[in-house]
């Protein structure tokens, strides 16, 4: 079954494949060495998964806005965190050469207590239902349906609501439920999805918005929402707006600085960022010391063998080869196993927490460049202690 | 000094010593030895003797001490890693616990013999060539582990053989094979020398094999008891040839 494997080895290799005979001589050490690979492979990828759920998550909501500059308070890391902006900023904004557009949004949080006591949060997008705002065809077809008073629009994505929920109301039937005290009455529906902090969003008037959030003034949102006039060079754009806006309370970002920014910060200064980061550097240790063991066992159960061939004449370079032949072998090897699980773990994931945990092709060559320099440089530290050693001191 | 000229090996005030400190104990001392190209040299001594110390020092498999080892014309004293691994190649070692990978074929392990010289045309060939001269013809694809003791040894004379080296060691290479095999594979190692000039160094107990020999060294805490060479042996100082022997 192997020898295939063997001549297409020695013609690469020029030479008797002699690690992967090593290898496949014993099987049952082979599928525990791809065992261990591949676990390594998994831990790794799914710490990158829930990294890589969180950076995505927070790309979202950006994605869904009709804006090419935001204007937020200076202090804002995030669409949610930022102090209220004067509404002035706006009208300021405006005045400037190239802005074609701008609009106000308010940010706010809101509990959605369920019949079973159970609560989601969603967050709440406040914007004026006369202008454009988002980018979502969804919601702005059905933006005339929020000058009504207490209409909302229901993200569909949002965490542990019941698939009948939104197909009831797809059907034409309103959604009612309280909120803080206040009634809201979900008259359609959109698809962002939940994050890491909110399991979904709700998209209100500015009116429904200040009624939810009664201490919030219409003075004062959140952020400011530009639309450039074709053909600007945003950077440009935003070089004008920071002289015109005073930087104390107001700081101008493209669309992509603040996803930047907001991901930066979510990943560095928030716990949840912080420890997912830590769980791949935690991932990739684990499997580090994993794939040493496995290759330093190799050496060292093959030490007298390679004694015999030191003996006979063979070179550092020589046995270097043999355990990076093993260590390449391994690597692919248990990455088959290791991806295919871990793209198996991704969807119960999904399916189970709705956070968006997707497999793609960057990640799956970085683990796999990940693992093969891993195991190379476990074999060339694995092959010191025989480098060092005389042929006649390892019988 | 061009290898085919001089002796095999030229020892001069060779001692070893193992351990440190109060530990420390002696194994050879002060040995002084010329060995003649093409002689069949055994080497005998109880167990302690330091026969085996010896060997694995003129085989270019231990780093010397103090004192001279000259091997093909090469100084071993001092000598780096890679002229340590350079020398190695043209020397064929036979183990007394045959050593073969157990995950090579009897021909692969033969094969990785001849390969140290880089990739051959026809490795292949010669390796199943020679194991069918040792009889092993039908054996050629079996593991080690596949194979009885004396099968196994033989393989691993084999590999030492393969790539025709200008000296063999062997440990006791007949200690696991029956009286003919045995003496078979002495007396292969005897024509070679006569026929290619090969010297051979073998450290043995066994006594069938003596008669075989140009010439016996005796081992004694470390010094060199008895040297003697044999009648009817090639135990002549000059190089050996095999068309000047009997």
């Amino acid at each position: 079954m192997t020898a295939p494997v063997t001549g297409l080895l020695t013609r690469l290799l020029g030479r008797l494949p002699i690690g992967w005979l090593q290898l496949t001589h014993n099987r049952g050490r082979l599928a525990a060495a791809i065992a261990g690979v591949a676990f390594a492979n998994v831990l790794v990828f799914m710490q990158l998964g829930f990294l890589g759920a969180l950076i995505s998550t927070i790309r979202l909501p950006y994605q869904a806005l009709a804006a090419d500059l935001l204007v937020l308070a200076s202090d804002a890391n995030t669409l949610q965190d930022g102090s209220p902006l004067p509404r002035q900023r706006m009208l300021e904004a405006l005045s400037v050469p190239g802005v074609a557009a701008a609009t106000a949004l308010h940010y706010g949080r809101l509990d959605w207590k369920q019949p079973d006591g159970t609560v989601r949060t969603l967050d709440v997008l406040g914007v004026d239902p006369r202008a454009r705002s988002f980018s979502l065809r969804a919601i702005e077809r059905q933006r005339d349906l929020l000058t009504l008073s207490r209409a909302a629009l229901l993200d569909s994505g949002t965490r542990n609501v019941p698939p009948a929920v939104f197909e009831a109301i797809a059907a034409g039937q309103t959604l009612h439920f309280e909120a803080g005290g206040r009634a809201v009455d979900v008259v359609g529906t959109f698809h962002i999805g939940g994050g890491f902090s909110a399991d979904g969003y709700l998209v209100v008037s500015d009116q429904t918005f200040l009624k939810l959030f009664p201490q919030r003034s219409a003075g004062a949102p959140n952020i400011v929402l530009l639309r450039a006039e074709p053909g600007t060079d945003l950077d440009a754009l935003a070089r004008r707006l920071r002289a015109v806006l005073p930087a104390s309370d107001s700081a101008v970002r493209t669309v992509a600085e603040a996803v930047a920014r907001d991901q930066r910060f979510q990943t560095t200064q928030r716990p949840v960022g912080v420890i997912f980061g830590f769980g791949v550097a935690m991932g990739a240790l684990v499997g580090i010391i994993i794939v040493y063991q496995v290759l330093s066992t190799d050496v060292a159960d093959h030490l007298r063998e390679y004694a015999t061939f030191k003996a006979i004449g063979y070179g550092q370079r020589f046995f270097l080869g043999i355990v990076f032949e093993e260590a390449v072998i391994l690597a692919l090897l248990g990455f088959i196993p290791g991806s295919l699980v871990a793209t198996g773990l991704y969807a119960l994931v999904t399916a189970a927490v709705g956070l968006p945990v997707s497999m793609d092709g960057f990640r799956l060559a970085g683990v796999l460049l990940g693992t093969i320099a891993m195991c190379t440089l476990s074999g060339a530290v694995a092959t010191r202690r025989l480098a060092r050693a005389e042929p006649a001191a390892l019988f | 000094m061009a290898p085919g000229l001089g002796p095999a090996i030229r020892v001069a005030g060779l001692s070893h010593a193992f351990g440190e400190g109060e530990a420390r104990r002696k194994v050879l001392q002060d040995i002084a030895l010329d060995i003649p190209r093409g002689q069949l040299v055994i080497l005998m001594g109880a167990s302690g003797s330091g026969k085996t110390t010896l060997l694995t020092l003129l085989g270019c498999l231990r780093a010397v001490q103090e004192g001279s080892v000259v091997v093909l014309g090469r100084e071993l004293a001092g000598a780096a890693e890679a002229e340590m691994v350079a020398a190695r190649r043209r020397l064929g070692f036979i183990f007394q616990a045959h050593n073969l990978h157990e995950s090579l074929t009897a021909l692969q392990n033969v094969q990785m013999g001849l390969a140290v010289h880089g990739p051959l045309p026809g490795a292949e060939v010669a390796a199943a060539h020679l194991l069918g001269l040792l009889g092993l013809g039908d054996r050629l694809h079996h593991l080690p582990a596949q194979l009885s003791g004396g099968q196994k040894q033989r393989v691993a004379v084999a590999r030492a053989l393969v790539g025709n080296p200008d000296i063999v060691f062997a440990d006791e290479p007949t200690a696991a094979l029956d009286r003919e095999s045995g003496r078979a594979v002495v007396e292969m190692l005897r024509r070679l020398g006569h026929e290619r000039g090969t010297t051979t160094l073998m450290v043995t107990h066994d006594n069938r094999i003596l008669e075989l020999a140009d010439r016996i060294l005796t081992l004694e805490d470390g010094r060199i008891l008895q040297d003697e060479t044999r009648a009817g042996g090639a135990g002549a100082k000059a190089p050996r040839r095999g068309w000047d022997v009997s």
